[in-house]
């Protein structure tokens, strides 16, 4: 009797595990299929691409090339370089200080300023973006550049700010105080107390950060359109698909080019980015 | 005088330390909040192309955005529809994903890595893979539909599947809600589970009682921020009308937004058609203040929740 009890009980358990794991493998195929289509056709010939085939005939690995000397595509990566690399190390550089005066300090307003951080980083970037862009392209002259979006993340950014405030909140005021008694004053206990308790703070910020510049396809479409030797990936890449319209095969082969990047990152730094998106939603 | 008054020299430095701290933020948020709002709000009563002053006229603006406007309505639409549909969809999707990623016992980290990488592609690139992948005559997905004898629908290039298939796009980069979703199932406590197990509480009943109750308050994190994400929905529906319209990218381009038929046409692209291709900022700065009224509705509702975002250590 128990042992049939016991038997039904573990055939119920292989019967789960293996519904759990066809609706995985399922779900696998979707998250996936798109990724191996779009590698398939960026390996297909010129006149492949435009049929419903789904596997290559001949492997054109020239794709590749065709595409990485395509005049502007290097150009392209440099200005996205640039605004990535150079908006993210001045976003940290502005915002941990920010986030350590609203995780550790008392002060009246702490609430409010909390409050007003969070109203910055909901805000659509376009319901400002009409006075932002009169400001920088006609008084200060610098549409046609990265600048503008370049320069304010000088000033702090909305969501890094909130981000690095609940990490450093996970940081016992303990290791502050014995800091404060040993005579340090708060820019030294911030810069060798905090800072290296925070680097996994910082660098989920810092990924972050780098990738939203490397996403972003608003602020070069409004300050970067008119000079093709400003536009950055994401914003070439659309006209990229423009210019080739009938080449899917040239198409795809671009977009495997901007996506690469971020994948190889990601292989290096999945602890740091799975950590930023946690905090975002649970560590409330 | 300090030494008189120790205790308040030292309250007026400690002040003063704290302003230090803030400062690039008091900065960044007067010149890039606090100015241009105030602007948006000023120039919405004016008619201004950015060559010749401003001039006031009052709410001419505004009747023409809500009343003679022929895009706004479709916008607003559009975008409440993805508010409501796509938000839906995605909260829902990424709990399914969450959950199944606890049951996963096998090559956990191949699954979880299978199911977060399409989060990191790029919007415009993951965009244009999808417009690929669903085109009507050659592409993958209907050939595939084709072979298996479903029906092919046209996707982006018919009024009435574009927005479907920015769901679908939508629910591939749902990873990120898979990880909140994960680690906040995670850290249901198991007793509650063990002690429902003995009350002979069946699996929908344990989820019903213990598992969405605990997590409430992530599901409504999600939801909040998916609607603030819905409102600055841009690039993707751009991108995928362009394309799908077979308009060619690039400077000074003039074209019809929201191809097919206005079905792709969200509030954000609105803001740039008027301002930045009409050159109309005036009526731009409406639609933009309409944007901001929704999103800081919606954030309103997030901040009221006690404990929500603010949380710890207040």
């Amino acid at each position: 009797m128990s042992s049939s009890h016991t038997g039904r009980r573990s055939s119920r358990a292989v019967l789960h595990w293996v519904a759990v794991h066809s609706l995985g493998v399922a779900a696998a195929l979707f998250f996936v299929l798109p990724f191996v289509f779009l590698l398939l056709t960026s390996l297909m010939g010129d006149r492949q691409a435009l049929t419903r085939d789904l596997w290559p005939d001949t492997w054109e690995w020239g794709n590749y090339a065709k595409v990485w000397h395509t005049p502007g595509f290097l150009t392209w990566w440099r200005n996205t370089l640039l605004y990535a690399g150079l908006g993210t190390l001045l976003t940290v550089v502005s915002s941990v200080p920010v986030a350590y005066a609203l995780a550790k300090f008392r002060f009246r307003g702490r609430r409010l300023a909390l409050l007003l951080v969070i109203a910055m980083m909901m805000l659509p970037p376009q319901v400002v973006v009409i006075p932002m862009y009169l400001f920088w392209a006609k008084q200060l002259d610098l549409s046609g550049t990265l600048w503008p979006l370049i320069i304010p993340m000088a000033f702090g950014d909305a969501f890094s700010i909130f981000l690095l405030r609940q990490f450093l909140l996970t940081i016992p005021d303990e290791y502050l105080d014995a800091a404060r008694v040993d005579g340090c004053g708060e820019l030294r206990t911030l810069l060798r107390v905090v800072l290296p308790m925070a680097k996994p703070g910082i660098a989920a910020v810092a990924l972050f950060q780098f990738f939203c510049a490397w996403n972003d396809y608003f602020g070069p479409q409004i300050y970067a359109s008119d000079n093709p030797a400003a536009w950055t990936l994401s914003y070439g890449l659309e006209s990229f698909k423009g210019a080739h319209h009938t080449n899917w095969n040239l198409t795809m082969a671009a977009t495997v080019l901007v996506m690469a990047p971020v994948i190889v990152l990601f292989f290096f730094a999945q602890k740091a980015f799975v950590e930023g998106v946690t905090l975002t939603g649970v560590k409330g | 005088m300090t030494g008189a008054h120790p205790l308040r020299s030292k309250r007026r430095r400690s002040a003063l330390r704290t302003a230090a701290f803030l400062s690039p933020w008091l900065i960044g948020f007067a010149v890039f909040f606090v100015y241009p709002l105030l602007s948006t709000l000023y120039f919405s009563f004016t008619r201004y192309d950015g060559f010749r002053q401003p001039a006031f006229n009052g709410l001419d603006n505004w009747s023409y955005v809500l009343t003679d406007y022929p895009l706004f309505w479709p916008a607003m639409r559009n975008t409440l529809w993805l508010v409501l549909v796509m938000v839906t969809c995605r909260v829902a999707f990424g709990l399914g994903i969450g959950l199944l990623i606890t049951k996963i016992k096998t090559a956990t980290g191949v699954f979880r890595t299978l199911f977060y990488l399409p989060y990191l592609a790029p919007p415009v690139a993951a965009t244009l893979a999808f417009v690929f992948l669903l085109n009507p005559g050659t592409g993958p997905v209907n050939t595939l539909l084709d072979a298996v004898g479903l029906p092919t629908p046209g996707w982006f290039t018919d009024a009435d599947w574009s927005k479907p298939a920015l769901t679908a796009l939508a629910l591939w980069g749902v990873g990120d809600l898979m990880v909140i979703f994960m680690a906040a199932l995670l850290d249901v406590p198991k007793e509650q589970y063990e002690a429902a197990e003995l009350d002979g509480a069946g699996a929908w009943a344990r989820f019903r009682h213990i598992t969405l109750p605990n997590i409430s308050p992530i599901i409504m994190f999600a939801v909040v921020t998916g609607v603030i994400q819905a409102m600055q929905y841009y690039a993707q529906p751009l991108v995928a009308g362009k394309v799908a319209a077979g308009v060619i990218g690039g400077s000074g381009q003039q074209f019809e937004p929201g191809y097919p038929d206005k079905s792709t046409l969200t509030l954000p692209q609105l803001v740039y058609n008027l301002g930045f291709q009409r050159f109309d900022y005036g009526t731009a700065c409406v639609v933009a203040l309409v944007l901001f009224a929704l999103s800081m509705a919606f954030t309103a509702l997030l901040m009221r929740r006690r404990g929500g975002l603010i949380g710890a250590g207040e």
